[in-house]
């Protein structure tokens, strides 16, 4: 295509993308005005309906719970999709990380560093805890808390060495994690099913509006997902940590 | 208040993204994302979405980071 077609080309897309989207700014709400009539309406229907406080995981756990699983499987998707393109290749091998100066073992992090990573790992753990536990109460949630906990055990690698994070995390486990978590959401859902009623009704005890076990399968639905992205997350930083680390190409012999 | 709140944290993300595009260095690159990532978070709480933010705070502080830093590691280590 010649310079001249292409310019064209660009001319007539770039008139219609500039049209659509001027139309579609026009219609959006004028700058700081107040909330939707849906967040208004979800905000005194939630509490009641699914006895949480938290009206965003209603909506993502909920009313739009499909949503959320199919989320949890483009995830699980990216996460196997990374785990097969980061493999060692027939080019490649694992050795052990090792100084750069011959005959030298890789000196230990300062014991200030071990000291702040010790703390760091066991408060991101806490928060972690506390963020998949109060998902229907307070902003958060599943997918937060599983990045969170993933990273307390990068901090045990910044305070300590390959070898040490490795003992902590089995690939087993970190996939079973993952694929549990993924399988979880889909179980849960079935209980709707098996209750008589459509794919992901809410069927589980609702309990106390504002007690940390409240809102029926939010709540479950939290931990599964919980489950799910801290092992994703985590074999995601060990996939990449191990390129980084272990896997070299072979030297030419 | 708030308008004023919202506009500046719509000024710190269109500003960072261009210094996010305008920085040539990937390393350095990398810390300038997470200071965008870090307007990103204030414009979502700016405007009460506490769960959009707490996510853009785990991704843009943790994961991305992460990824992009093992990735130069990795490239400049195969550069030896």
């Amino acid at each position: 295509m010649s310079r001249r077609a292409r310019l064209a080309l660009f001319a007539v897309a770039a008139a219609a993308l500039a049209v659509t989207l001027g139309i579609g700014l026009a219609g959006l709400p004028s700058f700081g005005s107040q909330v939707s009539s849906y967040a208004k309406l979800l905000n005194v229907l939630a509490p009641r309906q699914r006895h949480v406080t938290d009206v965003v995981s209603a909506v993502t756990f909920d009313y739009r719970g499909i949503d959320t699983l199919f989320e949890e499987f483009i995830l699980l998707g990216a996460v196997a999709g990374i785990s097969m393109l980061l493999r060692p290749l027939s080019d490649e091998v694992r050795e052990l990380p090792e100084d750069k100066v011959p005959d030298r073992a890789i000196p230990p992090p300062s014991p200030a560093v071990w000291l702040l990573a010790v703390l760091l790992s066991s408060l991101l753990a806490l928060i972690g805890l506390e963020t998949v536990t109060h998902g229907v109460l307070t902003p958060g949630g599943g997918f937060q808390a599983g990045v969170v906990l993933a990273s307390a055990i990068y901090v045990v690698y910044l305070g300590t060495n390959y070898t040490t994070v490795e003992r902590y995390q089995p690939d087993a486990l970190l996939e079973a994690s993952d694929g549990v978590g993924a399988f979880g959401f889909v179980v849960i859902g079935l209980l709707g099913l098996l209750a008589g009623d459509v794919f992901l009704t809410n069927v589980v005890g609702l309990g106390v509006t504002g007690n940390m076990i409240a809102g029926g399968t939010i709540a479950l639905l939290n931990l599964t997902v919980g489950l799910e992205v801290a092992g994703g997350f985590a074999i995601l930083a060990s996939e990449f940590l191990d390129q980084t680390a272990v896997i070299r190409t072979r030297t030419k012999q | 208040m708030s308008d004023a709140v919202i506009a500046v944290a719509l000024v710190w993300v269109a500003a960072s993204g261009t210094a996010v595009v305008l920085t040539r260095d990937p390393l350095q690159q990398a810390f300038v994302a997470g200071f965008f990532g870090l307007g990103l978070a204030f414009l979502y709480l700016s405007m009460q979405a506490g769960d959009v933010a707490l996510s853009q705070i785990v991704v843009g502080a943790i994961a991305l980071p992460l990824i992009v830093l093992l990735s130069l590691a990795k490239v400049r280590k195969g550069r030896e």
